[in-house]
């Protein structure tokens, strides 16, 4: 199908790691959008510019987001790309997959879009690429009948993600899939239907590894810890000794607050409980022999965004920690979530992420506001100037 | 009419029968080879999963190929990573073998494992995208074809995460990552009244300059632009198709290194500016990856074992990056932006 040539694009099918470009010629050889959109994209590479206009509004029956309108800047040119719309589908919690619903996807995308897909988008949908404003309806359809729904995009609640948690993961302090799953489906109106005066994403992370990145791109982050003491297995030591293993230089030295000591005599490590801060470090060198307490749950934070406008931003410590409980369906977690919202719909301006609104207005207010209480693990540091805003109920007049 | 709001599929249907029954109960887990991740849970069961770096955009037929794969080995199930890799899931040890045999007969990477370079998390760029300076999927296909080896192997001092921006969006949120690849455009808005006139609510425009360089003008019922002001981020351009600021000759890329998510050893941190500009030389930016590949050489060569590169970086000292690597340092790498202060030096404690 695709005659003409492509000798800019030709050069990334060079070199070992996968080429994207001849995942676009093996969809172009079926699918008239995806050739067009091939020799676009070797036009942008002669251009050096990107050729879509700018925004589209289209959508699906019920749903205020969830598809991005895209159309060429070249239709003439270009005509299977005069409409190239973007549908975003809610992935499963930690993006598992069985290969029937895998196969369904494909079959509706062959059948309704240019069989480009994105597995993922950086919030963590599904992104089916270019299809046709009068196929989206039934492309829809489809999906929904199959178990599918549309993920979030505008000024709402963004498709919620989740790092792989309990699914595969030792370290995760709480059931990220099934938090990230009930929420999801708890908040379907604020996904489905923007209402909000920006967007505003989540992500829970089981541990302070942080495998979703929640902390530098979610507005509330939720990051797994506990508050008891790490549980240290001595025969398991033992065995990182035998195996080589430096654990005074590789694992004590590097603890942020000089937490563990190591026996050499003995082989013996040992941690100063109420002194770990519980970064995972020592855990990661030696899953083997230690693993993390208890008595478990999640640091809040929130705030997070990147550069656009006031500077990119990382979450706040908010709840220092919280028992996320599958048994009161995680109760305490919705009410948090409510509560800022309900704050931000009424201080934050449009175009205003959570964190800026919050930056603007005052974290001291904010937290009054919301009645969160202030406690020292929000800050490094307090404030090193005395510029109190009083509230005036406080002083005797 | 079809049903709405049913969110997504079950995540329970989607498990394989060994993460079912072993769900909450891993007990630990090793690294035997590089892609290769070996989970053993409280009762014994063990899980290997088969790490696979994939380039994102892919066809329907690269996704049911890994399907064939799957049904093959993994009784029909996969997962995704927060990377955009694939992992194969496997709970019967005698398939692993004749499963990697065939990734590498399909010339399927298997790797991004303990301190390695993983897939490079990125935006749409030129393929998909209305706002991009620069292409996302070339450049990620440049590097990841030159960093090849940090891949499939486990041998860099610590684990290493790009992320690649194609405009101040970020929609990859690439700003806390070892190296950051950031479109960025240095040339102001060019103002096409008409369309302003047309489809743009003017306070809104005005009120998303973050310098207040955009001011209303009555008289054409449009806006005018203080170009002095102006540092070329590109939010008027999203509020309003009138306000072009896609510029082929200026546009192009900015590097920052040493930032990073996890909590591990030391806080969180942003990625800083080391060079505020390669060119867009497509189709291989020769420039952008010769620079990403002297970055990590001097970080390979210096670091010690376990040092992500923001924590090699601030050991040493930043003046110490630049005399290590070469790249020259100017005014544009000192922040003049609204946060600046906390980054200017107030000690007298410095390496020459």
């Amino acid at each position: 199908m695709t005659e003409k040539k492509t000798p800019l694009l030709d050069e990334l099918e060079k070199g070992p790691w996968p080429s994207f470009v001849t995942e676009m010629k093996r969809a172009a050889e079926k699918n008239p959008m995806a050739a067009d959109l091939l020799l676009q994209l070797e036009r942008s590479y002669k251009d050096r510019k990107g050729h879509w206009k700018h925004g589209g509004i289209v959508g699906v029956r019920g749903y205020g987001g969830g598809v991005i309108g895209r159309y060429s800047d070249l239709p003439e040119e270009f005509p299977n790309l005069a409409e190239f719309h973007t549908m975003r589908i809610n992935q499963p919690s930690g993006w598992f997959y069985n290969t029937k619903a895998l196969r369904t996807i494909c079959d509706i995308w062959e059948k309704y879009g240019s069989g480009l897909t994105n597995f993922h988008g950086s919030t963590g949908d599904i992104i089916m690429l270019g299809t046709k404003t009068e196929n989206l309806q039934p492309a829809f359809d489809e999906f929904s009948e199959a178990g599918f729904d549309l993920g979030g995009s505008g000024s709402d609640l963004r498709t919620p993600s989740c790092c792989v948690g309990p699914a595969r993961c030792e370290y995760a302090c709480y059931d990220t899939l099934d938090v990230c799953h009930n929420i999801t489906n708890t908040f379907q109106d604020e996904i489905h239907r923007p209402m909000w005066p920006y967007k505003f994403k989540i992500k829970f992370s089981g541990c302070a590894n942080d495998c979703t990145a929640s902390i530098a791109r979610s507005d509330c982050s939720v990051i797994g810890t506990w508050r008891d003491s790490i549980k240290i297995d001595q025969d398991a030591v033992k065995e990182y000794v035998a195996q080589g293993l430096n654990i005074q230089e590789l694992v004590c030295d590097k603890c942020p607050t000089r937490a563990l000591k190591f026996n050499h005599e003995t082989k013996e490590l040992t941690v100063i409980a109420e002194d770990c801060s519980r970064c995972m470090h020592c855990i990661n060198v030696m899953p083997k022999a230690i693993r993390p307490g208890q008595e478990k749950g999640a640091t809040i934070l929130l705030g997070g965004k990147s550069t656009i406008v006031l500077s990119a931003f990382m979450s706040w410590v908010i709840v220092p920690f919280m028992k996320l409980e599958k048994e009161n369906d995680y109760a305490e977690l919705k009410e948090f979530l409510n509560k800022i919202w309900e704050w931000w719909d009424e201080n934050g301006k449009t175009r205003e992420r959570l964190g800026e609104t919050i930056y603007r207005v005052g974290m001291s207010k904010f937290l009054r506001d919301v009645g969160l209480p202030a406690v020292p693990q929000m800050v490094f540091r307090p404030r090193a100037n005395p510029y109190v805003f009083w509230p005036q109920e406080e002083i005797e007049k | 009419m079809a049903k709405i709001d049913i969110g997504p599929p079950h995540f329970k249907d989607m498990l394989p029968p060994v993460i079912k029954e072993n769900y909450g109960k891993w007990k630990y887990h090793e690294i035997p080879r590089p892609g290769v991740l070996k989970h053993v849970s409280e009762d014994g069961a063990v899980l290997y999963s088969v790490r696979v770096g994939s380039p994102r955009l892919v066809s329907i037929d690269f996704v049911r190929e890994l399907c064939d794969i799957a049904d093959k080995y993994c009784d029909g199930y996969l997962r995704f990573t927060s990377r955009n890799n694939v992992e194969f899931l496997v709970g019967d040890e005698s398939k692993l073998e004749p499963l990697l045999a065939e990734l590498a007969e399909r010339g399927l990477p298997v790797g991004g494992t303990g301190p390695s370079i993983s897939n490079i998390v990125h935006t749409q760029g030129w393929v998909h995208c209305h706002t991009p300076a620069t292409d996302s999927s070339g450049i990620v296909k440049a590097i990841m074809d030159d960093l090849y080896e940090y891949f499939g192997s486990m041998k860099l001092p610590a684990k290493l995460r790009i992320g690649l921006a194609c405009c101040l969006n970020m929609c990859g949120a690439a700003h806390c990552s070892d190296i950051a690849i950031v479109g960025v455009h240095r040339t102001p808005p060019r103002i096409d009244h008409e369309k302003v006139q047309k489809g743009t609510e003017i306070p809104s425009l005005v009120a998303s300059c973050p310098t207040g360089a955009i001011r209303p003008n009555p008289k054409t019922k449009s806006v005018v632009v203080n170009e002095e002001k102006c540092m070329y981020c590109g939010n008027c351009y999203t509020m309003s198709p009138g306000m072009e600021i896609l510029d082929p000759k200026n546009d192009g890329c900015a590097i920052l290194v040493g930032g990073k998510t996890s909590n591990a050893r030391t806080a969180p941190s942003f990625s800083r500016m080391v060079i505020p500009f390669l060119p867009n030389n497509a189709p291989r930016w020769p420039e952008v990856t010769e620079a990403v590949r002297k970055i990590v050489d001097v970080w390979v060569k210096n670091a010690r074992q376990g040092e992500r590169m923001g924590e090699w970086i601030e050991r040493i000292g930043w003046e110490k990056f630049f005399s290590l690597t070469g790249i020259p340092f100017s005014e544009k790498l000192i922040d003049d932006y609204i946060f600046s202060r906390e980054t200017f030096r107030t000690a007298a404690t410095f390496k020459f």
